[in-house]
């Protein structure tokens, strides 16, 4: 009996050591998207749809590390377990293959589902699709073509020489071609049956309402296997409501909190989470027509801006931005300095003859990464007016501000800036793309048609630069152009505010617009 | 009446056509692009030309209309844009969600609005009659004038929050595929969005009802009426049956309203209903959800009127002889 007893209590005993190991919690997340994104391979709604479905469900075949807050995140081995440009020919990127992956409904992944998975962008193809052509190609401007060298090699072509390119296939999430042809390349069945290779798979979704993915036990990477039970993700585009949500316990994770409701939550035992990012709330200038073509406009814009109020006015919720990337990002540089300084933004606009100076900025009423555009706005209006600038705000919905974006300034002469934050992940997306020539809208992200020889010559010395290091020093210069020559009125970085219930442990908040819940556990 | 009932849904038609042309055309007029929601900003004009014509926007407006026309009449509303879903699954899967509401909102609004304004415009003069009528008065004010939206929040704050006597928002633990209004765990779930979805239509009906009665109070039948020595109740009686027909009109639009949801009350309590739908499709530009969306709504607008007229017909027969 008594032997019974204690087998009984060590067994016990063993059962609550182990118990911590085991997954824990349901984390339920309130999103600032207005439905859940797409789910059947890359997403919709911006960078959010990445972090909390794409991400979660696919991988690429690199991927971002994301398990720091400390320092910027960086690209990693994916489903590629390395990547290089051949020796001979300097637009062809050799891809080795990770071995022994599978995909979620154990379709295998090699280079067959590589060459599958680009032939969505062939119009012929039968796994070509609108939605998915629209949501990923446009992260892949270098791609030329594709082909299989080995079981487990891929050599991609690009149309320029470009040592970026492993950035953009970073945004290129693997789908499987076994569910795709099963379902008979019916997309919308797809997306209620998506198979990729990522740590979570999916368990069930009401369409508009919530979608729940459940930790993938077989994952590749071991140490990402969820510790979580489940991921509950809602849509809840009112920040109101995501507060509310999370102060009455319905959800313990919610994204984007007001600064205004940010004491309330503190005061409820919640934790604000924040971190730098690669976030930029600035505004894109017109270097066709009006006050903007002419530098000493541009600096002296940047001079008038009292950064710190701003910051004030989001309740510190914000990073003060007087250059395109925050300091500490790896390409940041030494560059000039636009202090807030009154007096020399009044000289400078004396100086270039243009006083009062009008300039009409279009801005929106809210929006991805937008922060609060209207008050923030405001500020700033009245800041630059204060310099002696006469501005005139242009207000839209988001959808209409960014089809002006990206018509390009020549369907919009009259507006000399453009009020769209941005994300500044790789240096394509953060710098380059507003540099170049051959980005000038409508064909790329250079709204306001910036463009100079000596920019030109220094993107394409970067492209051309394989070795990182040196390419990265490049880089850094080219900041310091970007930034010398004023070629954005830059506001502020946002801080990523998050709000988590006190049950939340384990998350780290990375410098990034992904993040990774996997580490995250929720006590009961 | 067979005849005028045929007749009422033919002329659902011209209405159902009219509602869907002015609306694509507002759509269109209003700056902003349909194929946002996919595209990224950066997305170049090759790229878009190639989205366009996989989502066929690149033919002319007109055709489009027309093409959109036809299918609608064979019963294809065709692919929402941003999720690629049939748009008569989001219309209608919406459209049931908002009815879970209209269910409790409708009765309630109606009862305690016509309760509220018949109890204004039958109390006696005098001190009592006085406070009740500015209650009534004042509620209904309170009811047309304070935005709805903002009521759900203090709602929201108070009951959700505070007290933690009631969910915040959302359509129960499992979303609105196992939602039932008959388990008292999801009946929580519908108490603050229906309260506060009501107290418009609670506003509007307890002042038409008040205005209404009194004027039939006012009419000679209803002094013969006492003279006859019937009681007070029974004059009540035939008073609201006179007054019926002009709140019954009332009634059926604020029926209308209800199942059109509210596109700003339904997104304060995260509720997937036709109000939240129009919204979002209000701003991504997603125009096949638009349109499906807007035309149902207006043939229930149509029916709710028709149901309306045929309930006034068969209780006052007035209207019958036309």
């Amino acid at each position: 009996m008594i032997r019974f007893a204690l087998l009984h209590s060590f067994a016990v005993a063993a059962i609550l050591v182990a118990a911590p190991a085991r997954a824990q919690g349901v984390l339920t997340v309130a999103m600032t998207a207005g439905a859940i994104p797409v789910t059947g391979g890359n997403p919709d709604q911006g960078f959010e749809g990445f972090r909390f479905v794409a991400l979660n469900l696919y991988d690429a075949l690199i991927n971002w590390d994301l398990g720091s807050a400390d320092k910027p995140s960086v690209i990693k081995p994916g489903l590629a377990t390395r990547w290089e440009v051949d020796a001979e020919d300097k637009t062809r990127w050799l891809f080795t293959l990770r071995e022994g992956v599978k995909f979620h409904d154990g379709c295998p992944f090699d280079a067959d589902a590589v060459v599958w998975n680009f032939g969505r962008y062939d119009e012929k193809a039968p796994q070509w699709n609108p939605q998915q052509f629209a949501l990923s190609r446009a992260y892949l401007p270098n791609y030329a073509k594709i082909e299989k060298v080995d079981d487990k090699t891929v050599a991609i072509t690009t149309k320029i020489p470009s040592s970026l390119f492993p950035y953009e296939m970073s945004y290129i999430l693997m789908t499987s071609k076994c569910r795709a042809e099963a379902l008979k390349y019916d997309w919308a069945a797809l997306a209620g049956q998506p198979s990729g290779t990522g740590p979570y798979r999916f368990d069930r979704m009401v369409p508009n309402e919530r979608l729940e993915l459940i930790p993938n036990k077989e994952y590749w990477d071991t140490k990402r296997i969820p510790k979580q039970d489940r991921l509950v993700l809602l849509p809840m585009p009112e920040a109101s409501t995501r507060t509310a949500a999370l102060l009455s316990g319905q959800v313990n994770f919610v994204e984007a909190p007001t600064p205004d409701a940010v004491p309330r939550l503190k005061s409820s035992g919640m934790k604000v989470i924040t971190n730098t990012y690669p976030h930029n709330w600035a505004y894109q200038l017109n270097f066709k027509n009006g006050a903007f073509k002419d530098v000493r406009v541009r600096r002296a814009a940047n001079y008038a801006l009292n950064r710190a109020d701003i910051v004030e006015l989001l309740g510190g919720i914000a990073l003060e931005g007087p250059a395109n990337y925050p300091p500490g990002a790896p390409l940041y540089g030494k560059p000039a300095s636009y202090k807030f300084d009154l007096v020399k933004a009044k000289a400078l606009l004396k100086e270039a003859n243009c006083v009062p100076c009008k300039i009409t900025l279009a801005i929106s009423t809210s929006g991805s990464g937008q922060m609060q555009p209207l008050p923030m706005n405001e500020l700033i209006k009245s800041q630059l007016e204060a310099a002696g600038f006469q501005v005139t705000l242009q207000v839209m919905d988001w959808n209409a501000l960014l089809a002006l974006t990206r018509a390009g300034v020549d369907t919009a002469p009259n507006v000399d800036g453009i009020n769209v934050s941005r994300a500044l992940l790789d240096p394509i997306n953060g710098m380059t793309r507003f540099m170049q020539k051959a980005q000038w809208a409508p064909q790329g992200g250079n709204w306001g048609h910036y463009g100079s020889d000596e920019a030109e010559a220094m993107v394409k010395a970067a492209f051309n630069e394989f070795d990182p290091a040196k390419r990265d020093a490049l880089l850094v210069a080219l900041h310091e152009k970007m930034v010398d020559e004023a070629v954005m009125l830059w506001g502020v970085h946002d801080i990523n505010p998050r709000a988590i219930s006190p049950k939340v442990q384990g998350f780290v908040q990375a410098q990034s617009w992904f993040q990774d819940l996997t580490p995250i556990t929720v006590a009961k | 009446m067979a005849r005028t009932i045929l007749l009422r849904l033919l002329y659902a038609l011209p209405i159902g056509l009219g509602v869907s042309l002015v609306c694509f055309m507002l759509v269109y007029i209003a700056p902003g692009d349909p194929l946002q929601t996919v595209l990224p900003p950066d997305a170049n004009a090759e790229m878009i030309e190639i989205v366009k014509r996989a989502y066929g926007f690149d033919k002319p407006l007109p055709v489009q209309f027309v093409n959109w026309i036809w299918r609608a009449a064979h019963g294809d509303f065709g692919l929402s844009i941003a999720t690629r879903r049939a748009v008569s699954l989001e219309v209608f899967g919406a459209l049931a969600n908002t009815l879970q509401l209209a269910v409790f909102a409708v009765p309630l609004s109606f009862l305690v609005g016509a309760g509220l304004g018949t109890a204004a415009a039958c109390t006696p003069p005098g001190p009592v009659g006085r406070a009740m009528d500015r209650l009534v008065t004042g509620t209904a004010v309170m009811g047309v004038s304070v935005p709805n939206y903002w009521l759900g929040l203090v709602m929201v704050i108070v009951f959700a929050v505070e007290l933690a006597w009631l969910p915040a928002s959302g359509m129960g633990n499992n979303g609105s595929d196992n939602f039932s209004a008959f388990r008292a765990d999801d009946l929580r779930y519908l108490v603050l969005p229906v309260f506060t979805l009501a107290m418009v239509p609670v506003g509007i009906i307890a002042r038409t009802t008040r205005a209404a009665v009194l004027e039939v109070r006012g009419q000679d039948f209803v002094t013969t009426l006492r003279a006859k020595g019937l009681s007070e109740w029974q004059v009540v009686r035939h008073v609201l049956k006179n007054a019926a027909p002009g709140m019954l009109a009332v009634m059926g639009l604020q029926f209308g309203y209800l199942m059109g949801g509210s596109i700003l009350v339904e997104p304060v309590f995260a509720w997937p209903g036709s109000g939240t739908l129009l919204g979002r499709a209000i701003v991504n530009r997603d125009v096949p959800v638009l349109q499906g969306a807007i035309l149902v709504l207006a043939l229930v607008f149509v029916t709710t009127n028709l149901v309306v007229d045929l309930l006034q017909a068969a209780i006052d027969p007035r209207v019958r002889r036309g």
